[in-house]
């Protein structure tokens, strides 16, 4: 398994194989609030790098979930559909979003360790 | 502008309030336990809400200002008892609603609570229609925290002794610490409770004496979710200048005894509107599974032409779904009548629901 990588738009990302598992973030989770609704891609779909790919929603708005790598979609996690509150309570790990097969692992360069991550998200909410 | 801060702010800051700017006011929209939790609370115990942001209008005169006040309101003031209060709202010549408000008859006068936003044009409008004649004060010098919930009325009775004894709509003078608060049965979440009207420097030691007694502050974010399970009309999304109370389904907030005589700003139109009935209605709206229809939504019929819009919509935390409030053409206001949401590019389906979602429980008396 790599490492843990980060989006600008607070996405997490792990890859097993060609697949790619992804998420949003803690932080993210602790700036929407409590989350009452999540839309995922169709499995058997195909997604673009840095395009939409899913919807969250607080008791507040409406926020896109986007997609920090392309491919295809091989999966999709159910459980966060019938209960959002999952999000809120483990977003980093058993309520993942989807699952891709990547066509280009090169894409994960422009991604963001652990470290730069909570630097990014510590400066972008202050 | 500066923002403006409320006599609370402090004690906001101090519970951990994420905060957001409402009307010039820096106000908390959550604390750390959240807005569901925070919903969940006031339902189930007590939740204290800083509304100090809202206008408090003392307007104080005497028979003469009752006749004046009812060319402006819709209202049976004349036999309005002291102490007790009626919600209404403050109309343009086409009944347009510029705000709704409440207001209490007072021993000298009327207070009336205006909204935020609002609070200086009423002020102006009001001084306007009123040329001057009575001494009106918006006051500066007090906040107004409101209590709510089913353990409301214990823990504020403990604070102050007698509100037990108000019944719900009405108001009145209590001694606190030297001082007088005025309390009123009302508030704005569907649940039994108090507003309190409290002098500025002793309203954070107040507060902090009901926090003490088991009651939670509470943001602006869950007071939205409550208001809208509660069925309440909120200014500037429900309510504007483009709306009439008929059209908001808010009728019954005007008295009968206006209604045949009219003579108040906006009567020709509302009595008009009664008798033809509104082109379009505000309703409850709920939509089929999670999906959250958020304002200005597009409400679409079964054959999918357009018949009105969303005003508020949201996730209804004690229905466990989501929830919204609406316009539509009056032939599909029907309770169970089935609609269209748009969102996000894609129709889905949802039904005319009766409001409120959330039963309310008010300790009602005999006015």
């Amino acid at each position: 398994m790599s490492e843990v990588k980060f989006s600008k738009e607070h996405e997490w990302i792990i890859l097993e194989g060609d697949v790619a598992t992804i998420g949003i973030t803690q932080h993210a989770t602790e700036m929407l609030g409590d989350i009452v609704f999540a839309e995922l891609p169709e499995k058997g779909s195909n997604v673009e790098k840095d395009g939409t790919a899913g919807v969250v929603e607080s008791t507040k708005a409406a926020s896109d979930v986007y997609t920090p790598v392309s491919g295809e979609v091989v999966d999709i996690n159910q459980a966060i559909v019938d209960d959002p509150a999952k999000i809120n309570e483990d977003p980093e790990g058993t309520a993942w979003f989807f699952k891709l097969k990547m066509k280009d692992i090169s894409e994960l360069d422009s991604l963001m360790n652990k470290e730069e991550y909570d630097k990014f998200a510590k400066e972008s909410s202050s | 502008m500066e923002i403006k801060k409320t006599s609370l702010n402090k004690l906001h800051q101090d519970s951990q309030a994420k905060f957001v700017e409402f009307a010039g006011y820096e106000m908390p929209i959550q604390y750390s336990r959240g807005v569901i939790e925070e919903h969940k609370f006031t339902r189930s115990h007590a939740g204290i809400f800083d509304v100090s942001h809202m206008g408090q209008l003392f307007i104080y005169g005497n028979e003469n200002l009752t006749s004046d006040l009812e060319k402006i309101f819709p209202l049976d003031l004349k036999n309005l008892q002291q102490n007790c209060s009626k919600y209404s709202f403050l109309m343009n010549e086409e009944a347009g609603i510029y705000d709704d408000l409440i207001i209490t008859k007072l021993e000298d006068g009327y207070l009336i609570i205006l909204n935020a936003a609002c609070k200086e044009k009423d002020f102006e409008i009001l001084s306007d229609i009123l040329s001057k004649k009575y001494k009106m004060e918006l006051s500066n010098d007090r906040a107004l925290v409101a209590i709510q919930g089913p353990k409301a009325v214990e823990i504020l009775n403990e604070t102050i002794n007698g509100v037990q004894n108000l019944t719900f709509m009405t108001g009145d003078w209590f001694d606190y610490n030297g001082q007088k608060l005025f309390v009123t049965r009302s508030g704005y979440t569907g649940e039994d409770g108090f507003e309190v009207s409290i002098p500025n420097d002793l309203a954070e030691e107040f507060t902090k004496s009901l926090i003490k007694k088991g009651a939670e502050l509470i943001g602006l974010g869950a007071r939205d979710t409550l208001r809208l399970e509660a069925g309440l009309c909120l200014y500037g999304h429900e309510l504007d200048l483009n709306k009439t109370p008929v059209e908001a389904n808010l009728k019954w907030a005007i008295s009968k005894e206006r209604l045949s005589n009219g003579g108040f700003v906006g009567s020709d139109k509302i009595i008009n509107q009664i008798k033809e009935g509104a082109k379009q209605i505000r309703v409850g709206i709920k939509p089929e599974g999670r999906l959250i229809a958020r304002e200005k939504t597009k409400i679409f019929n079964e054959t999918e032409l357009p018949i009105g819009e969303i005003t508020s919509g949201t996730f209804g935390p004690s229905i466990n779904g989501p929830i919204a409030m609406g316009y539509v053409d009056k032939e599909f206001s029907k309770i169970d009548t089935k609609i269209l949401l748009e969102v996000r590019g894609k129709k889905h389906p949802a039904n005319i629901c009766k409001l409120p979602f959330y039963k309310k429980s008010y300790v009602k008396g005999v006015n």
